[in-house]
């Protein structure tokens, strides 16, 4: 087996496509793994990784600590509601303290871009992004094409279309980044006012027609409305977003063959999605969950074998 | 390039009688192997596990054997201490191990660090009644663990510059084992 080219997961931007192949090919092995009656390896029982969030997360906090956790690794978690962040600790103060407790590895989520780039320059241990503001979440794109290669075979070649909120989508644009690195074509659906103005420029097509966008692909990967990042109305109101972006089972009834369905989570049932669609076989959600854990416990593992002694 | 060479240590006759001698010995303890499974070690455990299991299955009619694979990469004490990361194969064993009479098959024992990772992570798969060891080479003096095979093809001694290469049929194209010295 060869190894990653990088020391620090910070985007996908930074992977080569070797890469993608290594953490799949790695995450195969785990989910064997995790689909045992004892779920747990005892890989990195010398190594510990501290999570910091400091930004709210349920699912992917969870997922990172049950990686960690199956791989025996010891872990610390952090919270940037209950610190001293709000004291006015600075962002590299905080992690060297938490470093100064031999701490060899650490998933950040924070809202600023570029968060986990800059403390990679900064400390000395190795950074996984677990999402910077709007611009990427890593460990999510990867986890997406995982489930796509899972149920499709392989995602070179593959249509996907990536529904709703663009421009404040940090999945976006990981998800972006992994699909073509892999060779799949990439369209983006939306509010003309939710998609960033040169996208084309990533090599993705625009359509905000969903039918259309619907009966060109072979997944759609339905994003989120991210309320909280929007500081004035894209749109005129949920309802009507819901009318033209929302997907639900009469629309993929009607078209002429069954696309898959993918959602990063949280959903918004019955805005992006309606609940007979979400609960649908055709919709591999709770599969892109479990396949998050080991997915995760790749990137960590093979992050891991690069940290010296 | 380092100058290599090599000496025959078993020819693929050779092989042939000894695979059968094993076979009979894991009859003579294990009957009908009705509550026993074999699991080869990833990854060079696994061909010697096939050849033992058509030899039971073919010529002594042993068609309810239970054969696994086991991985132990993730369960090796060397994580982050080579040269070079640990590279992963598949495990596969779609049955339980719980009080089963359990056989580990290795193509050569030296160390006997991975036979430790194996008993490891073997108990994953459930709390087996005993666990036996079967190899084809016992590579005797160069042990760091108190573990002994309960079945060995031959032993051999050799000097830790030396290692052993066992080829098989299905994969490097002829039954033979080697003493490489470099």
């Amino acid at each position: 087996m060869s190894e990653l080219s990088v020391n620090h997961l910070l985007g996908i931007k930074y992977l080569t496509n070797e890469d993608i192949n290594l953490i799949f090919e790695t995450a195969d092995h785990f989910k064997e793994v995790i689909n045992r009656p004892i779920k747990k390896v005892p890989s990195l029982r010398d190594i510990t990784i501290a999570n910091l969030f400091f930004e709210n997360s349920t699912r992917t906090r969870l997922s990172f600590e049950l990686a960690e956790k199956r791989l025996s690794a010891d872990v610390i978690n952090f919270s940037a509601a209950s610190s001293s962040v709000k004291k006015g600790e600075t962002l590299i103060d905080t992690v060297n303290n938490i470093l100064s407790m031999k701490v060899d590895m650490v998933v950040m989520r924070h809202p600023n871009p570029g968060a986990g780039v800059f403390l990679s320059k900064h400390v000395n241990a190795s950074i996984v992004n677990a999402g910077d503001g709007a611009h990427e979440h890593p460990t999510q794109a990867l986890l997406d094409s995982y489930s796509i290669r899972e149920k499709l075979g392989e995602v070179k070649g593959k249509k996907v279309v990536i529904v709703g909120d663009i421009l404040h989508s940090r999945v976006a644009l990981s998800n972006i980044f992994a699909l073509k690195l892999q060779g799949a074509e990439v369209k983006v659906c939306g509010p003309k006012t939710l998609i960033p103005k040169y996208i084309d420029k990533l090599g993705v097509t625009v359509e905000t027609d969903l039918i259309k966008a619907l009966e060109w692909c072979d997944v759609a990967n339905m994003l989120r409305v991210q309320n909280e990042r929007m500081e004035i109305s894209y749109f005129p109101s949920t309802r009507e977003y819901t009318q033209q972006f929302g997907v639900n089972k009469r629309l993929l009834d009607n078209l002429n063959k069954e696309i898959v369905i993918m959602h990063p989570g949280p959903i918004n049932r019955g805005v992006e999605i309606t609940s007979d669609v979400a609960d649908s076989k055709q919709a591999i959600i709770l599969d892109q969950v479990q396949n998050g854990v080991a997915v995760r416990m790749a990137v960590i593992y093979l992050l891991a074998s690069k940290i010296k002694q | 390039m380092e100058i290599m060479s090599q000496k025959l240590l078993l020819s693929a006759k050779e092989i042939d009688i000894i695979l059968h001698r094993l076979a009979c010995q894991l009859i003579e303890n294990h009957t009908n192997f009705d509550n026993t499974v074999l699991i080869g070690i990833q990854p060079r455990g696994t061909y010697l596990a096939n050849r033992l299991q058509k030899i039971l299955v073919d010529e002594y009619q042993l068609h309810n054997l239970n054969l696994g694979y086991l991985d132990i990469t993730f369960y090796r004490d060397d994580f982050r201490r080579g040269e070079k990361p640990l590279e992963a194969n598949k495990t596969d064993i779609n049955f339980v191990v719980e009080d089963k009479r359990v056989v580990f098959i290795d193509d050569v024992l030296y160390t006997g660090r991975s036979i430790r990772a194996a008993l490891t992570a073997v108990q994953s798969f459930g709390r087996p009644q005993e666990i036996e060891l079967l190899t084809l080479i016992d590579r005797r003096f160069s042990r760091h663990l108190p573990i002994q095979p309960n079945y060995r093809g031959r032993q051999v001694d050799s000097i830790n510059q030396e290692k052993v290469k066992v080829n098989w049929v299905e994969n490097e194209g002829e039954d033979a084992v080697y003493l490489v010295s470099r």
